[in-house]
């Protein structure tokens, strides 16, 4: 194995999807022939315009959409399915069991990972307090803050601990001041954790400040544009974010995107539009 | 003064809604009362309260009711028993397919709005007069608000718990025993609830038209012979049974859907 690979966490190689059949009228190409490696210990963020694939990319990932063409390697291993040991997934929607208390929630994470039941308990605390909710163990997901819960889901996928984090738009459903305050713990957690983080987010001062490289989007079918990298090292604080690269590297950001952006709302005003999304919404459990 | 009206305030808040009930009850009573005793109405057709109370303590003390309850009873237990396994079971395979919730969610709510008490002189020409023809009518009327419910509550689990659990790892039992089952289970038991209040309805409603024994037999054999304080006695006997039951089916329903 070259060194290269032994560096490599995620490795996709010409990932392309579809969903519905070629011939059906809802037949929507995602994904566009794309390679890509993550390297281990990094914060990718992928950044494009709305309905471009990259939460579908970030679900091939995961092994929780088989892509139509391609593959993709975690390690040395194929990805054919979901990979609980090495990977752990964040939502937007707030994926906590409603019916369990955060710390039953964070036991039941570990008990279909299959952790040793002796070690669940401890595990759940240790999590919880590397995202400061140790006091609200036996809470209800209800009885929490939109953020609050987003550090609940942190702390469940923590308490798996796995090497890999894929997070799909994680605070995309949060104020932003709340945002602000959750990107920099989730800086001071990869700088002490060392895990590789692939992040979604539709935020461009979010990828910025907490990538350490960002891929960039075209709009459909997407297909990696361009990855710029963010030179600066974890945990950032809030003084990089007034900084003048810090807005010198959005401003970048900004110009590869904005016609992407004007090419995807032109897309979204057919009837098809963000097919991506409701791979992970649509029909009964399956 | 005002420590004073504020607990009077409380105390009305909490009772004062049981009271205008009870106070409703007392009321209706009082006119039947003076209906019997003061208005002329024909004693034969409305006995008076008080016999009624008087028939009712008898039937109780003799213990008369214990055949025809244990026949009603039986005949709820069997079709709510059977209507709970075959709603809850069919449901769920249903709810795995959006093609079969296509086909059969309209279909079964198509019937479901349907008087099927109609189909019960041909449920007595199949089974008799005896318990049987009760239970197929209790089940095939509770069937359906059983059926309907499952589908409902396992069919809409929310997808992003499900992808979740798959991603660590849940094995498709762990995914049904702590997902699926959790995720439907206040939905199903709405379901259950009404099915045993429509069984229990069907099944008294079914033993005055035409049965061999039962609370509902009895209660049209007491008109038929003209007893009419005995019959209201056990239209009292019935209310309190089914009171009785619809408040533990509740709790039990109340009990699965606490913990939100």
């Amino acid at each position: 194995m070259t060194q290269a690979a032994t560096n490599t966490a995620i490795s996709v190689r010409n990932v392309s999807h579809s969903f519905g059949e070629a011939d059906e009228a809802r037949h929507v190409k995602a994904l566009l022939d794309t390679s890509l490696d993550v390297t281990r210990g990094e914060l990718l963020c992928l950044i494009g315009p709305s309905g471009c694939g990259k939460s579908t990319l970030l679900n091939v990932m995961g092994g929780l959409i088989a892509p139509t063409t391609g593959t993709v390697m975690v390690g040395d291993k194929p990805v054919h399915g979901p990979m609980p040991n090495d990977i752990a997934f964040i939502f937007q929607e707030n994926a906590l069991f409603p019916w369990s208390t955060i710390h039953e929630n964070m036991i039941l994470g570990m008990s279909f990972q299959g952790v040793p039941k002796a070690e669940r308990a401890d595990r759940a605390q240790r999590a919880l307090e590397a995202v400061g909710l140790d006091e609200f163990a036996g809470h209800y997901p209800s009885q929490l803050s939109g953020g609050m819960r987003q550090r609940a889901a942190l702390a469940r996928a923590l308490s798996l601990e796995t090497n890999i984090l894929l997070m799909d738009e994680p605070f995309g459903a949060l104020d932003e001041q709340t945002r602000m305050v959750l990107g920099e713990d989730l800086s001071v957690l990869l700088s002490r954790s060392k895990k590789t983080i692939v992040f979604v987010t539709h935020s461009l001062g979010e990828a910025v400040f907490l990538a350490d490289r960002v891929a960039v989007f075209s709009a459909r079918p997407g297909t990696i544009k361009e990855i710029i990298t963010v030179d600066e090292p974890h945990p950032r604080k809030s003084a990089f974010m007034t900084s003048a690269r810090f807005h010198q590297q959005r401003d970048q950001l900004y110009d590869l995107l904005h016609d992407e952006i004007r090419k995807s709302m032109a897309q979204s005003g057919k009837p098809k539009r963000a097919y991506e999304d409701q791979s992970s919404r649509a029909g009964p459990a399956a | 003064m005002t420590a004073q009206s504020g607990a009077r305030r409380k105390w009305l808040d909490r009772y004062g809604s049981r009271l205008v009930q009870v106070a409703f009850v007392a009321a209706i009573l009082l006119l039947w009362h003076l209906a019997t005793t003061r208005w002329g109405v024909n004693k034969i057709l409305l006995p008076s309260p008080l016999s009624v109370w008087q028939q009712f303590v008898d039937v109780i003390r003799k213990g008369e009711f214990l055949a025809d309850l244990q026949i009603t009873l039986m005949e709820l237990a069997v079709a709510f028993v059977v209507a709970t396994v075959s709603g809850t079971v069919v449901g769920y395979v249903i709810s795995r397919s959006p093609y079969l919730i296509k086909v059969f969610e309209p279909l079964f709510a198509g019937i479901y709005s349907i008087p099927i008490i109609l189909f019960l002189p041909l449920y007595v020409l199949f089974f008799g007069l005896g318990p049987a023809s009760k239970i197929a009518l209790g089940i095939t009327m509770s069937f359906f608000p059983v059926v309907l419910s499952t589908i409902a509550g396992f069919g809409n689990v929310d997808r992003v718990l499900v992808t979740a659990a798959k991603s660590m790892g849940a094995s498709d039992w762990q995914l049904f025993r702590h997902v699926l089952v959790p995720a439907a289970l206040p939905v199903v038991l709405s379901g259950l609830r009404m099915g045993f209040t429509i069984a229990l309805l069907s099944i008294i409603g079914s033993e005055t038209i035409a049965s061999l024994a039962g609370l509902g037999h009895r209660i049209v054999n007491l008109a038929e012979n003209m007893d009419m304080a005995r019959m209201f006695a056990y239209i009292v006997f019935v209310i309190i049974i089914a009171v009785f039951l619809n408040t533990a089916v509740s709790a039990l329903d109340a009990r699965g859907k606490r913990q939100r």
